[in-house]
């Protein structure tokens, strides 16, 4: 009895440093801002008499236009690029997957993909300037085709995060149309489907769980993305990652409470599409095996 | 079906990746596979315009290629890189050293714990770059562990962020490849051989693992020196921040930069592609954007 017991604390010690670890530098932090999300911040100690006291005047704050305005543009952002890339993701995986291309164009895409998909952030914003700015090389073009493109617009910052968000679905979304077995498609057309009826009846049926699961992933890596919307618009953007950047600092009227809210609402935001992104996941696997 | 009954392509199933949906009317299969050739060279072409953009606007700088020897003479350019590139391998070192002795001991002797610890390496993704250094600067400003008050604090800060970041890659990329071995008759049999822990761990499991950690650590790599947002808040002198210096401030040298950058992202790839051959590991890139 006695050994059974050590042993049972002994085995709990072998996750410790990494439980601490997280709680040091992951779970405290966030707790910081969430406790802090409920107390009163506004001005300084000497000039509010209030500061410090509980209160949840902070989240009645995000109903200012500005802040509205900003998680309206956030996810409208994240929606379109997840939609827009999740979709043409998958039909460039299902491309080279199962659409007929050679099959040794596969192994160059899925690592091209995993190179766009990580070239993100800085570079990433430099490089859409370079091609689409003021004086960038494709500009000329663009003009001369009668359009116009603001580099500080939403539709370019749209079209900056698809460059991460398309490869970015072609290496999730790649291990589910692996797994649509030929079998499926020849039991369906033996039995008289057309290839629409087998999209509708057996493939899309069987990739749903997939696709939206990916679409939401893919909609959380735009949601957090910063260190793009910053660079690409110079700050000038309203999105909620570039709010908390200015409170952050210190651009904004002094009230840090707002700020703990804002980065709450993210991480709520962030943590649902999470938790549905891993039960979609879960869901696939019935037969994506 | 051109051919023999349900069965005829059976062997050709087994590789479903080979060559795409099975012949219904394989006669205009040239033709069929058009549209997906268009997909395909869409993608190629918003894969490549970016990069060939931002390479057209270095080759600007007048003599050619100047833009790329300014960079490569500034002392600023290595000295952040070299900065960034050592973070990045402490970043390793440290989330190895977390997450093989955790991932083993979970597997091997607390199974009951494994949905915590899953939770807790994908918590990064709830807690975008933005929200984790917003949490940090304000737990580690002041307080009793005022850790962001010093250069030193502030790089353990750095090491800590980003090892956040890397807990869902390399704690999957290490349960994947421990799923792959018997951990428990490696234990055994190294415990009867009159092993301790620490060998086990590092002569056992660790070159067991090594493949997993390898593809997992060019991941984090990639990651990490690139890095804009939580580099820059902790105001550390890295590659990141650099890049974003300079776009600010010089025309043409920039994009030489973020094409350098672009290729040290495609080479941690690379890497990991040389690496993945060798191992079943698949990882689910996201990257901090």
């Amino acid at each position: 009895m006695a050994r059974s017991e050590r042993r049972f604390t002994f085995a709990w010690a072998g996750v410790v440093p990494f439980v601490a670890f997280a709680l040091l530098f992951l779970v405290l932090p966030t707790f910081y801002l969430f406790t802090n999300s409920f107390k009163n911040l506004q001005g300084s100690p000497e000039a509010n008499s209030a500061y410090g006291q509980l209160t949840v005047n902070n989240y009645a704050h995000l109903a200012t236009p500005n802040i509205i305005d900003a998680y309206g543009a956030s996810i409208e952002i994240s929606l379109v690029t997840a939609i827009g890339g999740g979709l043409f993701g998958f039909l460039l995986a299902y491309a080279v997957i199962a659409g007929g291309l050679p099959r040794f164009l596969r192994s160059p895409l899925m690592t091209f993909s995993g190179v766009a998909s990580n070239f993100a952030g800085v570079p990433l914003a430099l490089a859409f300037t370079f091609t689409l700015g003021a004086s960038g090389i494709l500009t000329p073009f663009i003009k001369g085709a009668g359009l116009s493109l603001n580099i500080y617009s939403k539709t370019s910052l749209e079209l900056a995060y698809l460059y991460f968000q398309f490869p970015l679905m072609v290496l999730i979304i790649a291990p589910a149309i692996d797994g649509l077995k030929k079998d499926w498609r020849e039991a369906a057309e033996n039995m008289g489907a057309t290839t629409s009826q087998y999209w509708r009846y057996v493939a899309l049926p069987i990739l749903t769980p997939s696709l939206l699961g990916s679409v939401i992933l893919l909609f959380g890596n735009a949601f957090g993305a910063q260190a793009t919307a910053f660079e690409l618009s110079g700050g000038t953007i309203n999105i909620v990652t570039i709010q908390i950047t200015r409170q952050l600092r210190g651009d904004v009227a002094n009230d840090e409470g707002v700020g703990y809210a804002m980065a709450m609402g993210m991480v709520v935001i962030m943590a649902l599409s999470i938790a549905a992104y891993s039960f979609l996941q879960r869901r696939s696997e019935r037969w994506l095996r | 079906m051109t051919g023999p009954g349900p069965f005829g392509r059976h062997p050709d199933a087994i590789d479903s990746v080979a060559d795409g949906p099975p012949a219904v009317e394989t006669r205009p299969s040239r033709l069929r596979s058009l549209p997906w050739w268009i997909v395909f060279i869409i993608g190629i072409l918003y894969f490549f315009l970016p990069l060939l953009g931002t390479f057209a606007f270095s080759l600007r700088a007048q003599p050619l290629f100047s833009a790329y020897a300014i960079v490569t003479d500034d002392p600023q350019f290595f000295a952040t890189l070299i900065y960034s590139f050592v973070v990045g391998i402490l970043t390793i070192i440290v989330s190895t050293v977390l997450i093989v002795p955790t991932a083993y001991w979970v597997r091997l002797r607390l199974p009951r714990l494994r949905p915590y610890v899953e939770f807790i390496t994908l918590l990064p993704f709830v807690v975008p770059p933005i929200i984790l250094v917003f949490g940090l600067l304000r737990t580690y400003g002041s307080g009793p562990l005022p850790l962001a008050g010093s250069d030193f604090g502030s790089n353990i800060l750095l090491v800590a962020a980003y090892t956040v970041l890397s807990l869902p890659y390399m704690y999957r990329a290490v349960d994947t490849g421990l799923r792959a071995i018997d951990i428990r008759s490696l234990t055994e049999a190294s415990q009867s051989l009159g092993a301790g822990w620490p060998t086990i761990l590092w002569r056992v499991i660790f070159p067991n693992v090594r493949t997993s950690i390898l593809s997992g650590a060019f991941l984090t790599l990639a990651i990490v020196v690139g890095e804009y947002t939580i580099a820059t808040f902790l105001a550390r002198p890295a590659f990141g921040p650099y890049i974003s210096l300079i776009g600010g401030n010089l025309a043409y040298e920039p994009a030489a930069v973020s094409l350098i950058s672009f290729g040290l992202t495609w080479i941690a790839m690379g890497f990991i592609s040389i690496v993945g051959r060798r191992s079943r590991t698949r990882l689910q890139l996201t990257g901090a954007h």
